[in-house]
């Protein structure tokens, strides 16, 4: 029997058209817009003015606070201007916008290809390096990874967990890393697992990737403590609490963190952004990037420069369908739709889906029949349609009793509604105006 | 048989009368005074306990009228002057008369002015959108048209224009009690003193881009050129972040700065037509007489996106 969360979770069509697909490197483009808000938390401060000359792994904006992360120029050439640029948020926000000249890196940066397997690094160095590199989660929450490695006094943390789930249908871009680059990646691992001062770590991955649990699970052998652990098929099987669920059967409490029951969970990609940032001294400017689509020509996997515009990624992948209907920033369960083309990858892109008209159309809405579908497939068990109706009728404190702050948005409730019914928009609706007075009370 | 009837009769009444002797002494001892003005003041307010005022209800209102002292910060929009002054009169307090307020929609952008450059299906209401991205024209400051407002509206005095998807507002319906400001997630529509005949003059924009991406996302933005801070004699108008602001109060409705505004961004309601003077073109006057635009060159719609989250 595989492991899996006991209860919830959906099954959609996997559409996985890129695994086969080795990693490419997408050429330059001729400018970046880098977003000063990559991640969750304050936004950075740029350190640079228009008109300065930077290198690749320059930094570029400086983290503003503990939970922040510093962001690193991605190409070599000139700062052109700080201006506000549509990026994946959907609004205009201020980006640095550098026009590429050459590709002429920061000589600190060892470029060499050859593994490093020593540590010499002590934990708390190791975490300065992380905080100093910008690594952010990669999964796509963009957490800054030198927080959740940071352990507060009187947590005892025992477990490392490492997610390779991958439960979005279409992405395929840690898949790929766990083929490609599994011995870099593990060596990041032991290196969190020394940050962490744990002995276990445990990688999850989902039995729709047997390539890359065995070529795991061949390498790992000569690494002690590591462990590899194929999972059930089932979204969203990749969520934090999920993971935990399945992989050591603890159960993070209501409004509580990994923390509190001795795990911190990594994303694969944040384990090979943080070998190359510990041992090659590469701070975090380029990840890999799924570019797929049910009539896309060529779905490929890009290792992309941050800032880089979407359209290049399109144009590389045999350009924009003609029957598209919606181009999805992240996978099709939590991605967000875009509406321009020239929006910028940012540390956070893990794919970009591009779907077709005909299956782009959301499902006409229509009366709750109070099937209690929603409430079978809410993996956090809450009951969405009534979290549904009270953020329509703003009753605060019933929703905020209702646990809707335990949501996680997979939106698993709203691809199972029979009527169609626009579930998770009104619960998200509804936890950010619960967050808003919980913040308001702590004042 | 005529003994049972006889005892019941007795034994319940003599329960019933000790009932009502035990009920007298708990109500003399719970007796809670409230002052019989709460109710002569309710009964002058509207009842449509809208919250306008900022309490829950009318009653929770006129609990606060006749508690605290001084009640010139306290107003009723709904019931206006004429109900404060009623109120002032069973109280014995003072209140000072202000100037009625009317909600005014500040922004412009029809499908014509504003072109759609992607279409959103998803949940329809416009906080939803707000959240999610900027809405389906390339202005992300205006009017989703998706009419939260309409809905919060308690009298009815707010419908949307299918033509131009814009909520509009029926002047004397509206009475400025502020759900609507509430319920718009972009802050569009603002409560303005309502001049005389109804007069008004305000910047139909709340767009804070430079000037040349403004005006490329709608033809009637305000790009803040400052032209008519320029030709202002009253100091009413203030420019920041690219946006202008004209102040009622300052406003004396000269209407000099709707004749300069390039992109006719700044409106005139309900004044009378203009005089033709003998040195102006008479097509340009005329242009100028009602809110109504131009209508802009007609782009080629670009890649229409479905925009959902």
């Amino acid at each position: 029997m595989l492991k899996t969360f006991p209860k919830g979770g959906v099954h959609p069509a996997e559409g996985k058209y890129s695994a086969n697909n080795a990693i490419e490197t997408l050429p330059l483009p001729k400018t970046v817009s880098i977003p000063i808000a990559q991640h969750i938390g304050a936004p950075s401060k740029p350190v640079v003015d228009k008109g300065d000359k930077v290198k690749v792994g320059d930094k570029i904006a400086e983290s503003a606070g503990f939970v922040s992360a510093n962001i690193h120029s991605s190409v070599s050439g000139t700062v052109v201007k700080i201006d506000n640029v549509m990026d994946s948020t959907g609004y205009k926000r201020p980006c640095v916008i550098i026009d590429v000249e050459g590709d002429e890196w920061n000589e600190s940066i060892d470029r060499s290809t050859d593994l490093k397997k020593e540590i010499s690094l002590t934990d708390k160095e190791i975490i300065n390096k992380i905080n100093e590199s910008g690594i952010v989660g990669l999964g796509g929450a963009t957490f800054p990874s030198h927080v959740k490695l940071s352990v507060p006094d009187g947590k005892k943390i025992d477990v490392l967990i490492i997610n390779g789930v991958e439960c979005e249908p279409y992405l395929t871009s840690d898949h790929r890393l766990m083929l490609e680059k599994a011995e870099e990646m593990l060596i990041g691992i032991q290196i969190l697992m020394k940050a962490l001062n744990v002995n276990v770590a445990l990688i999850g991955v989902e039995n729709n990737k047997p390539d890359a649990i065995s070529n795991l699970q061949n390498i790992v052998k000569d690494y002690p403590g590591i462990e590899v652990h194929a999972l059930k098929v089932q979204y969203p099987q990749g969520g934090e609490k999920q993971l935990i669920k399945a992989l050591i059967n603890r159960e993070v409490p209501s409004g509580g963190l990994p923390l509190d029951v001795g795990a911190v969970v990594h994303n694969v990609g944040t384990a090979l952004a943080v070998y190359e940032a510990v041992q090659k001294n590469k701070p975090l400017f380029e990840r890999v990037v799924t570019l797929t689509g049910k009539s896309v020509k060529k779905p490929s996997n890009f290792m992309v420069r941050i800032g880089t515009p979407v359209s290049n990624l399109v144009e590389a992948a045999g350009g924009l369908p003609e029957d598209t209907g919606k181009i999805i920033n992240g996978g099709p369960m939590m991605g967000k739709a875009v509406n321009s083309l020239e929006i910028p990858v940012v540390k956070g892109t893990s794919g970009i889906l591009i779907m077709p008209a005909e299956l782009s159309k959301r499902k006409k809405e229509s009366n709750c029949i109070r099937c209690a579908k929603c409430v079978s497939v809410c993996p956090q068990g809450l009951e969405p349609y009534l979290l549904n109706k009270l953020a329509l009728l703003e009753k605060n404190d019933k929703l905020e009793a209702g646990g809707v702050m335990d949501c996680i948005e997979c939106g698993s409730c709203s691809y199972t509604c029979p009527a169609g019914l626009p579930l998770l928009d009104y619960i998200r609706l509804g936890k950010s105006r619960v967050s808003q007075i919980i913040r308001s009370r702590k004042q | 048989m005529s003994t049972i009837i006889l005892f019941t009769i007795i034994s319940l009444s003599a329960i019933g009368a000790i009932a009502a002797i035990i009920l007298y002494f708990a109500a003399q001892k719970f007796k809670v005074f409230e002052d019989p003005r709460i109710d002569q003041v309710e009964e002058n307010l509207p009842a449509a306990n809208c919250g306008g005022c900022g309490y829950p209800g009318c009653r929770g209102f006129a609990e606060a009228l006749v508690k605290s002292d001084d009640i010139s910060d306290l107003y009723c929009p709904v019931g206006g002057n004429d109900t404060m002054s009623k109120v002032a009169e069973i109280l014995g307090k003072a209140v000072e008369a202000k100037d009625p307020l009317v909600a005014v929609i500040r922004c412009s952008g029809s499908p014509e002015h504003r072109k759609k450059v992607n279409s959103y299906d998803g949940a329809s209401t416009c906080v939803i959108v707000s959240g999610l991205y900027s809405g389906e024209t390339a202005c992300q400051y205006g009017c989703h048209g998706l009419g939260d407002c309409v809905e919060v509206c308690d009298f009815e005095a707010i419908y949307m224009d299918k033509e131009t998807e814009l909520p509009v507002v029926i002047d004397d319906a509206c009475t400025a009690c502020g759900a609507c400001v509430k319920a718009c997630p972009n802050d569009i529509i603002e409560l303005r003193k309502k001049n005389k005949k109804d007069r008004k003059i305000f910047v139909s924009c709340v767009n804070m881009d430079k000037g040349g991406i403004a005006k490329k996302a709608c033809d009637v933005a305000c790009i803040g050129c400052k032209a008519c801070v320029k030709v202002c004699a009253y100091d009413a108008i203030v420019v920041e972040n690219f946006l202008a602001y004209i102040d009622p109060v300052k406003c004396k409705l000269c209407r000099k700065c709707v004749e300069v505004c390039p992109t006719n961004s700044i409106l005139e309601i309900n004044f009378p037509p203009r005089k033709v003077k003998p040195a102006q073109p008479v097509g340009e006057a005329e242009a100028k007489e009602t809110p109504a635009r131009s209508t802009g060159e007609k782009e080629n719609d670009n890649n229409i996106i479905n925009q959902e989250g």
